[in-house]
């Protein structure tokens, strides 16, 4: 099993199976899926549209139940988890970047990297404090007080990634984080994202069917179908970027 | 997490101020058609509550309202007297004469006559003159409101004349007298003049005032006087009562006040929930996220029931404000005088506002919770 420190697998399916609907409407979505994810590594799920990659982070990130299989999330087994003990886990553990950013419109960049923070208790100036240095260190030390709408796609998905990790999660799931961007930004926040979110202790998951990006990833699994069909490690991955410095208190 | 919810509920500055003038403007419409209805009804007893100095208004056991008298025989007010508890009992005529101004301008008026030797039920509050110059022969006290329908344009002057029943009369005073419920003058005299201001009849004596001894309460003495002497004794609120409950009953008055309320109420409902429960689902997103980050049902509760009670809080106010600024503005305005925003009416409407954003919040809360936070996932 795994430990806060990268000794055995951050996240390992065995097995997961999932279907929606019944009788003639079911649709499997994940006909057994056996994936592994480790500390320090950056984990790249790819595959066609339809193919059950969202349907599987969601379950990874406890944010939907599996029909059937193992599952073991940093070491946890989700299961003997009640849902409200899942939701602080998450709250404690996860940090997410969605496709679309999802970033709340009426509150400045600081203010929505630092809702984690406040969700898990801390005041609000500490929050916006932590949260701003952090966003400092991702170069938008000069949009802080911006709202969403008047940031570039780019710039929203660095807010994003700085929600992600402001509360130091275990496990980071991102969804298609450069689906929404051109060639350039989405370049240019892959980039930001090898270099401050993969550590050890952490382990990120990354859905994508954009392959110009590939080659920030440790490993690829393939999906297709519902299931892993083909799990490979890039020769030329990078080797784990610097981490991010310490985020002031 | 408030700060958060606040921020959400403010961002959209359109959305936020439809919302709160949505809750403002159904406020306004409830508080403003209750109270006209309710002050429309207390109208019915302006001249029972008008007499400050009695407690007690004995009457035909037949009468059941103020504007409907059979008159008394004389003895009936020494009968009345030697109820024990009775500190004192007089006369009061209440009759509908014809005045005629020489200018040939006339009207029907509600004529009050009172006590001759001691004028107890005159009109205490007075604009020019005074009420004790009802003892000058053949004079009368007239309101505002009547004033200035027999003598339009005209400046409130004392010793104008007018025709009533061939007599010559003198306003000797202009009175503050509330509005009745039909827009008639009001007038005062003496008893023993006002009932020869009108055609004469075999009994005049219209009503009883009395006042109780204070060693009985006013309830006690209207049983006392039922039980001796069999007439209708009625304390002033039971009376006013009476007459707002026989209008009630017999006329279409709380029908039509009533569609109008209750459309006040459903559009109000339907435009203040529905904008309020499509702020939520517009945000469904936001909260979807909120949710995947790790905020506890318990959580987003909290934050939707607080934009809820903060808009509604807000709407309330503003709608207040701007009843309050309504009946203000038409309070002094002879048609609509007396006619102010009641207690009674603001909280029944704050009871119906928070019905709204209850039924809101409940709708928004359960759209939230149902609401998988894998759907974040979904573009």
């Amino acid at each position: 099993m795994a430990n806060a420190f990268g000794d055995g697998p951050g996240v390992l399916c065995r097995n997961v199976r999932k279907h929606f609907g019944s009788g003639e409407a079911k649709v499997d979505a994940l006909r057994g899926v056996d994936f592994e994810t480790r500390f320090g590594e950056l984990s790249f799920l790819v595959g066609p549209s339809g193919c059950g990659k969202t349907t599987l982070i969601s379950i990874i990130a406890g944010l939907l139940d599996r029909t059937g299989g193992e599952l073991t999330v940093l070491g946890s087994d989700v299961d003997e988890l009640s849902l409200n003990e899942r939701v602080l886990f998450r709250r404690k553990n996860l940090g997410f970047i969605f496709q679309q950013f999802n970033l709340l419109p009426a509150l400045t960049a600081a203010e929505n990297v630092a809702v984690p923070l406040i969700a898990a208790g801390m005041s609000r100036r500490q929050a916006v404090d932590r949260a701003s240095a952090l966003l400092c260190q991702l170069g938008l030390g000069s949009r802080l007080q911006a709202l969403p709408s008047t940031l570039s796609g780019g710039q929203q998905q660095r807010v994003a990634i700085a929600r992600a990790l402001v509360h130091e999660p275990r496990l980071v799931v991102c969804d298609e984080p450069t689906a929404a961007l051109d060639h350039a930004s989405g370049e240019a926040v892959m980039s930001l994202l090898a270099a401050n979110a993969v550590r050890p202790g952490r382990t990120v998951i990354v859905v994508t069917h954009d392959t110009r990006v590939f080659h920030y990833a440790h490993s690829i699994a393939h999906m297709d179908d519902g299931r892993i069909v083909n799990v490979t490690r890039p020769s030329g991955a990078r080797e784990q970027s610097a981490p991010l410095t310490a985020v002031p208190a | 997490m408030s700060f958060v919810a606040l921020r959400m509920l403010t961002g959209d500055r359109a959305k936020y101020f439809g919302l709160v003038f949505a809750i403002a403007f159904c406020t306004f419409l409830l508080e403003n058609q209750t109270t006209i209805f309710a002050n429309i009804m207390k109208r019915t007893a302006s001249q029972i509550l008008d007499v400050t100095d009695a407690e007690v208004w004995v009457m035909d056991p037949q009468t059941e309202y103020w504007e409907q008298t059979k008159p008394l025989k004389d003895t009936d007010l020494t009968r009345v007297r030697s109820v024990p508890g009775v500190q004192w009992a007089v006369r009061l005529f209440k009759g509908n004469p014809v005045a005629r101004t020489p200018e040939g301008k006339f009207a029907v008026c509600f004529l009050i006559g009172i006590d001759d030797a001691t004028l107890a039920g005159a009109p205490r509050k007075m604009l020019l003159g005074s009420w004790d110059r009802l003892r000058e022969p053949d004079s009368v006290i007239i309101d505002q409101a009547g004033y200035v329908l027999l003598f339009p344009d005209q400046p409130l002057a004392l010793g104008r004349t007018l025709e009533m029943n061939d007599h010559r009369v003198t306003i000797v005073g202009v009175s503050d007298a509330s509005a009745p419920f039909a827009s008639l003058p009001v007038m005062h005299s003496r008893y023993s003049e006002a009932i020869t201001f009108l055609g004469r009849e075999r009994t005049e004596l219209s009503f009883i005032i009395a006042r109780p001894a204070s060693t009985v309460s006013a309830d006690e003495l209207t049983a006392r006087i039922h039980q001796r002497t069999s007439l209708r004794a009625r304390t002033t609120q039971e009376f006013m009562w009476d007459c707002i409950r026989y209008y009630l009953r017999h006329t279409g008055i709380p029908v039509n006040f009533g569609i109008t309320i209750a459309v006040a109420l459903i559009v109000g409902t339907v435009v203040a929930g529905q904008t309020f429960y499509l702020f939520t689902i517009e945000n469904l997103k936001q909260f979807g996220a909120l949710k995947a980050i790790g905020i506890t049902n318990a959580r987003l509760t909290g934050m939707i029931l607080l934009q809820a009670f903060t808009a509604g809080t807000l709407g309330f106010s503003l709608g207040t404000g701007m009843a309050a600024t309504f009946f203000e503005i038409f309070l002094h305005q002879l048609a609509t005088r007396g006619i102010v925003l009641m207690w009674q009416c603001v909280a029944l409407t704050a009871g119906c506002i928070l019905s709204v954003v209850i039924v809101a919040s409940m709708l928004s809360i359960r759209r939230v919770l149902v609401l998988e936070p894998a759907a974040v996932f979904r573009t």
